[in-house]
C-alpha cells in the first residue's frame, strides 16, 4: 500500500477518535460538560494524538530502517566472485535496485504475473527477454546473482512494507481505544494533551539539532571513506588538480591548494569591491543622509541581496564578462583570454555582498551611544573627524564580524563562480585568468554522477567538508566579536 | 611667582577673526566634504550597479517572450485532402500545398525572390505534418480559409533580433545565408512578423539544438511543487521550534545547543545543504533524483532558520500583558499561547514565511547536486503524486540548464527564465509587504 494512503487511513483514524473520545467523555458526564475536567475537545485530542503519534514515529524509523536492513542482507547474498574487477558493490547493488525496479514496472504492466517475478528458478535468458519487452532496460551486467539478488530485494520489501502496514494500523487502531477508554470525566485530559503538545514542539526545535547532524555525518563519512582511498596529506597538500574520468583512481591528482587558492582569490576581490562601498553606504546612510533618502537608498540597496544568486552567476556570465573582455581582453590590453575570470566572479560576487556589508555595519554603527559623538563635537572635531576617530573605532569589532560575515558569505557562493570563474584549476596570481573554486568543483564532481564510490566522486564530500569547517569558522568567530562587542554598550 | 613667570610668556596673539577662515579650517572642511562625496558615491555605484543589472535583465530577457510567426491564410478543399491522404507521402503533399500558398501569397504582396523549398523547409521546419494534425482533428475546416500561424527556426529569429547578421552567419543546416532573400521577402510581405511566444511560457524544455521550442513551463510546476512541499513541512515545523524557544524553553544547556544550532545553519552555504539531501536523501533513503519533493526537503531545511528566526522576532513582538490577561482569567501556558499569541503574531509569521519561500524559490546550488540539472524537463507530471515523486526540473535549475547550453539561443530563455523567477519573487515580496503594512501593529 502507497504511504501516502496509509497516512490518510491514520488521519481517518484520528478523526475518529476524536469524534467518539469527545462524545463518550460528554456522555460519561451525563452530556453536562461542566462536570468534565478539561473541555470536551481535550478528550478527543487526546484520542487522536494517542492514534497518531506512536504510528507515525514507528512508520518513520521503519521506513527508515527497512531498506537499510533489506540492502544488508540482499547484498550478502551477492559473491564476491561476481563483482566485477573495478566494480564494487554498491554499484552492483544499484544494479539490483535497477532490476527490481524493472520488474516492478514489467508486472505493472501486466508482461508477468507476480508468481512469474519472484519465481527464484526461472530462467535468466526468459526473464530478462520480457523485462525488454516491457520496455525495461535490461544491461549486460544483469547476471543470474544479480537477478536472484533483484528478486529477493523486491520479495523483502513487499514483505516489509505488507508487515509496515499491518504494524502501524494495529498501533493506530489501539491508540485510538486507548485513548476513548481514558475519556471520562475525572480524566485529566488536557494536562495529557499539553504534555503531548509540548513534546512535539521540542521534536520540532530538535530538529535543527538534526540537520546539524546530518551534515556533519554525511560529510564525515563520506570524508573517511574518501581517505581510504586517497591520501589525505596529498589532498590538503597537492599543488594539482586533475581529476581523471575515466580511470578509477590511480591517474587523478586531487590536491586542494589550487581550488583554496582561487576561492580566496576571488573572495578577496569581492571584499576589495564590497567593504569600501559597503562601508561608505552605511557611514553616509546612519551619519549623513536625511530620513528620505535613508528611506529610498537602504531598501535600493537591499534588493541587491534578495536577487537570486543564479542572476548574478549569468550577470557574471552574460554582461560583465564579455563586458570586461572588451576592455581587458585582446582587442583592448590583451591581459584576458576569456570571458570567466576571477576579476568576473570577484566584482559581481562584490555586488551581491554589498547590502550585507552595508545592512549589518549601518546597524552596528546605529548602535553607537550618541554620547560618544556629542562629546567628540563638544570638543570642536568635525562630522568626519567624529566618524572616522570616535565612531569608526567604537564600532570597529561588529564591523569587522560583519565583514567576516561577508567572507563566509564569499567562500561558501557557488551559482556566481560556477557560471562567472572558469572551470580551470590554477594557481595564478593574475586576476583576469580562469581559475576555480572548492564549491565550483564540488558541482562538478557530484553532478550527473550516481556512483559515489569513485575518490574522484568522494572527494567532493571531502571538499565539502573543508567548506563547512573554513565557513563554520568565519561564523564563529564573527558571532563572538560581535557579542563581545555588544556587552560594551548594552 | 608662578603666575607672574606665566604671565612673563606673552600668549602668541590671535592673527585673525573667526570669521575668516584659516588654512587649518579650509582644509578640515575640505576633508569632511571629501568624505561626504565617498558616501554618496558608494551608495549611487550600489544603485548604478542595481540598474545595471535591471537593464540588462529586461534587454536581454525581452526577446524571450517574442517569436518570429509566419502567418498565412490556406484554403484546402476536400478534393486536395482526399488526394493527400491517398499519396504515400503523406506530409510531402500538405507541404507541397502549403509550399503553394505560400509562393502564392508572396507574389499578391509583390515580392519577388527565388523560391527554393528547401529553404522554407529550414526557415519553418516540416509545415505538412503540422497540416495534416490540423486538418485531420478538424476535417469541417476543409474548403474554409484557415489562418495559420508558424514558428520561424530560432536561426530566423535570431536574425531579427540580431544574433546573427548577413555578415557572420555560417552556412549550415539549419540556415544558409541564401535564405536570408526570402526571410526578407516573406518579412516585407508581411507574412513574417513577431508574435508573441507562448510555447515560452507554456512549454516544456527541448532539445540542446532547438532553443526555439524551449519553454519554462514545467519547471514553473516544479518548483510549484517544490514550494508546496516546503511550506506544507516548514511553517508547522518552524512555528513548533519557535513557540517551544520562546514561550517554553528552560534556560539549559539544551536550549542553548538548539540557539546555536539555528543561527549556524542560517550561515551555512547552501551547497552545503545540497550534499545533505545528496547523501541523506538520495544516498541513504534512496528517493528518487531530481524529484521536487527531494528538492522540497533540502529547501525546507535551509528555510526553517529563516522562518524560526522570523516568527520568534514577532512572538518577542507580542506585549507580555496578552499572556498575563490570559492567564489571569484561568487559560493554560498553552491556552494562552494558542489562543491569544500565536494570533497576534501571525501576520509576522507569514510576512516570514513568504521571504523564506522567496529565498527557497530562487535557490540554485543545492538542486544542482540532487540532478535537476542533468535532467531535462520534458513534460509535465501526469497526476498530482507524480507532481512530487517524478523527475522534474525547477525554475533556477532551468535557467541554469540554459545558461550552460551551447547554442547562444538558449541565453536569451535563460534571461526571460530570469524575468519570470523575478517577477514571482516580485509578487510574493509585495505581498508580504502589504501584509506587514495591514497587520502590523505597534504595542
Amino acid at each position: 500500500m502507497p504511504v501516502l494512503w496509509l497516512v490518510l487511513i491514520i488521519l481517518g483514524i484520528a478523526a475518529v477518535g476524536y469524534v467518539l473520545g469527545r462524545s463518550r467523555a460528554l456522555a460519561s458526564a451525563g452530556g453536562d460538560s461542566r462536570r468534565l475536567h478539561s473541555l470536551p475537545g481535550y478528550y478527543g485530542a487526546n484520542a487522536a494524538l494517542k492514534s497518531i503519534v506512536p504510528a507515525a514515529v514507528v512508520m518513520v524509523v521503519w521506513l527508515l530502517a527497512q531498506p537499510l536492513y533489506v540492502t544488508s542482507v540482499v547484498s550478502d547474498m551477492i559473491p564476491e566472485t561476481s563483482i566485477a574487477e573495478g566494480s564494487s558493490l554498491g554499484l552492483v547493488m544499484s544494479e539490483v535496485r535497477r532490476t527490481a525496479e524493472g520488474l516492478d514496472n514489467a508486472v505493472g504492466l501486466g508482461l508477468m504475473t507476480e508468481d512469474f517475478a519472484r519465481n527464484a528458478r526461472a530462467d535468466l535468458g526468459d526473464i530478462t527477454q520480457r523485462l525488454r519487452d516491457a520496455g525495461q532496460i535490461v544491461t549486460s551486467e544483469v547476471t543470474q546473482p544479480i537477478m536472484r539478488a533483484a528478486q529477493q530485494f523486491r520479495v523483502m520489501n513487499a514483505t516489509g512494507n505488507l508487515l509496515m502496514t499491518g504494524v502501524v494500523l494495529v498501533l493506530a487502531v489501539v491508540g485510538m481505544l486507548w485513548g476513548m477508554r481514558e475519556s471520562g470525566a475525572q480524566f485529566r485530559a488536557r494536562n495529557v494533551v499539553e504534555s503531548g503538545i509540548l513534546a512535539l514542539l521540542v521534536a520540532a526545535a530538535s530538529i535543527a539539532i538534526l540537520t546539524t547532524l546530518g551534515i556533519v555525518l554525511s560529510l564525515v563519512f563520506n570524508t573517511w571513506e574518501f581517505f581510504k582511498l586517497y591520501p589525505a596529506a596529498d589532498f590538503f597538500f597537492g599543488l594539482e588538480w586533475s581529476p581523471s574520468f575515466s580511470g578509477r583512481g590511480g591517474s587523478s591528482e586531487l590536491g586542494i591548494v589550487p581550488l583554496l587558492w582561487g576561492t580566496f582569490y576571488i573572495s578577496i576581490v569581492a571584499l576589495a569591491v564590497a567593504i569600501p562601498i559597503g562601508l561608505f553606504s552605511a557611514i553616509y546612510l546612519s551619519e549623513y543622509a536625511s530620513p528620505r533618502v535613508r528611506a529610498f537608498a537602504k531598501p535600493m540597496l537591499e534588493v541587491l541581496a534578495g536577487i537570486p544568486t543564479i542572476v548574478y552567476g549569468l550577470f557574471a556570465l552574460l554582461t560583465v564578462g564579455p563586458m570586461l573582455m572588451r576592455v581587458f581582453g585582446d582587442d583592448g590590453l590583451g591581459w584576458m583570454q576569456s570571458g570567466t575570470a576571477v576579476m568576473t566572479a570577484g566584482l559581481v560576487m562584490g555586488v551581491m555582498l554589498i547590502p550585507f556589508v552595508s545592512s549589518l555595519s549601518d546597524d552596528i554603527i546605529n548602535a553607537v551611544p550618541q554620547a560618544l559623538r556629542d562629546g567628540s563635537y563638544g570638543l570642536g572635531a568635525t562630522q568626519s573627524e567624529t566618524i572616522r576617530q570616535v565612531v569608526l573605532p567604537a564600532a570597529l569589532p561588529g564591523i569587522v564580524g560583519a565583514i567576516l560575515l561577508a567572507a563566509s558569505r564569499a567562500i561558501g557562493e557557488t551559482m556566481i563562480v560556477v557560471l562567472g570563474a572558469g572551470a580551470a584549476a590554477r594557481l595564478s596570481m593574475n586576476p583576469f585568468e580562469a581559475m576555480t573554486t572548492v564549491t565550483a568543483k564540488i558541482v562538478s564532481q557530484l553532478t550527473g554522477d550516481s556512483d559515489f564510490a569513485s575518490p574522484e566522486a568522494l572527494v567532493a564530500f571531502a571538499l565539502g567538508m573543508t567548506l563547512f569547517v573554513l565557513t563554520l569558522g568565519l561564523n564563529v568567530l564573527a558571532l563572538y566579536i560581535v557579542r563581545k562587542y555588544r556587552e560594551q554598550y548594552e | 611667582m608662578t603666575d607672574a613667570s606665566l604671565n612673563s610668556v606673552p600668549a602668541a596673539p590671535r592673527s585673525r577673526s573667526l570669521h575668516t577662515v584659516d588654512e587649518r579650517t579650509r582644509k578640515r572642511n575640505a576633508a569632511e566634504k571629501r568624505f561626504r562625496v565617498y558616501g554618496v558615491t558608494a551608495i549611487l555605484i550600489g544603485i548604478v550597479f542595481l540598474a545595471v543589472l535591471a537593464v540588462s535583465i529586461v534587454r536581454s530577457g525581452m526577446p524571450a517572450f517574442s517569436r518570429m510567426v509566419v502567418e498565412i491564410d490556406f484554403v484546402l478543399t476536400q478534393e486536395q485532402f482526399d488526394e493527400a491522404e491517398a499519396q504515400l507521402m503523406k506530409t510531402s503533399a500538405y507541404q507541397a500545398y502549403f509550399n503553394a500558398a505560400l509562393q502564392e501569397s508572396l507574389n499578391a504582396a509583390g515580392v519577388s525572390a527565388p523560391f527554393d523549398e528547401a529553404a522554407v523547409e529550414r526557415i519553418l521546419g516540416k509545415t505538412g505534418g503540422i497540416l495534416r494534425e490540423f486538418y485531420r482533428e478538424n476535417p469541417d475546416r476543409l474548403g474554409q480559409p484557415v489562418s495559420f500561424e508558424l514558428p520561424a527556426s530560432s536561426r530566423v529569429d535570431g536574425y531579427y533580433k540580431g544574433r546573427v547578421t548577413r555578415d557572420t552567419i555560417v552556412d549550415s543546416r539549419f540556415l544558409m545565408k541564401s535564405d536570408l532573400d526570402i526571410v526578407d521577402a516573406m518579412h516585407d510581405a508581411g507574412i513574417l512578423k513577431r508574435g508573441f511566444n507562448w510555447t515560452f511560457i507554456q512549454g516544456t524544455d527541448s532539445g540542446v539544438d532547438n532553443p526555439g521550442g524551449a519553454g519554462i513551463g514545467a519547471s514553473v510546476i516544479g518548483s510549484f511543487f517544490m514550494m508546496i512541499v516546503v511550506l506544507v513541512l516548514s511553517l508547522p515545523i518552524g512555528v513548533a521550534a519557535s513557540i517551544y524557544l520562546e514561550e517554553f524553553a528552560p534556560q539549559n544547556r539544551f536550549t542553548d545547543l538548539i540557539e546555536v544550532n539555528i543561527s549556524n545553519l542560517a550561515a551555512v552555504p547552501s551547497i552545503v545543504f545540497g550534499i545533505l539531501g545528496l547523501a541523506v536523501f538520495i544516498q541513504f533513503m534512496h528517493l528518487p533524483q531530481s524529484a521536487p519533493l527531494v528538492g522540497g526537503l533540502v529547501l525546507t531545511l535551509m528555510t526553517l532558520p529563516t522562518i524560526i528566526i522570523a516568527t520568534r522576532a514577532s512572538l518577542k513582538a507580542v506585549p507580555p500583558s496578552i499572556r498575563d490577561a490570559a492567564l489571569g482569567v484561568g487559560a493554560s501556558r498553552m491556552q494562552a499561547v494558542f489562543h491569544h499569541v500565536l494570533p497576534l503574531a501571525m501576520p509576522g509569521i507569514l510576512t516570514g514565511t513568504i521571504i523564506g519561500l522567496a529565498q527557497a524559490l530562487g535557490e540554485t546550488a543545492p538542486l544542482l547536486l540532487i540532478g535537476m540539472v542533468g535532467y531535462v524537463a520534458r513534460e509535465y507530471p501526469d497526476s498530482l503524486v507524480a507532481g512530487f515523486t517524478e523527475a522534474n526540473s525547477a525554475m533556477p535549475a532551468q535557467i541554469y540548464t540554459w545558461a550552460a547550453r551551447a547554442d547562444v539561443g538558449f541565453y536569451e530563455k535563460a534571461w526571460g527564465g530570469i524575468i519570470i523567477l523575478l517577477m514571482f519573487l516580485l509578487t510574493m515580496n509585495i505581498i508580504a509587504i502589504i501584509l506587514r503594512r495591514r497587520y502590523e501593529r505597534r504595542w
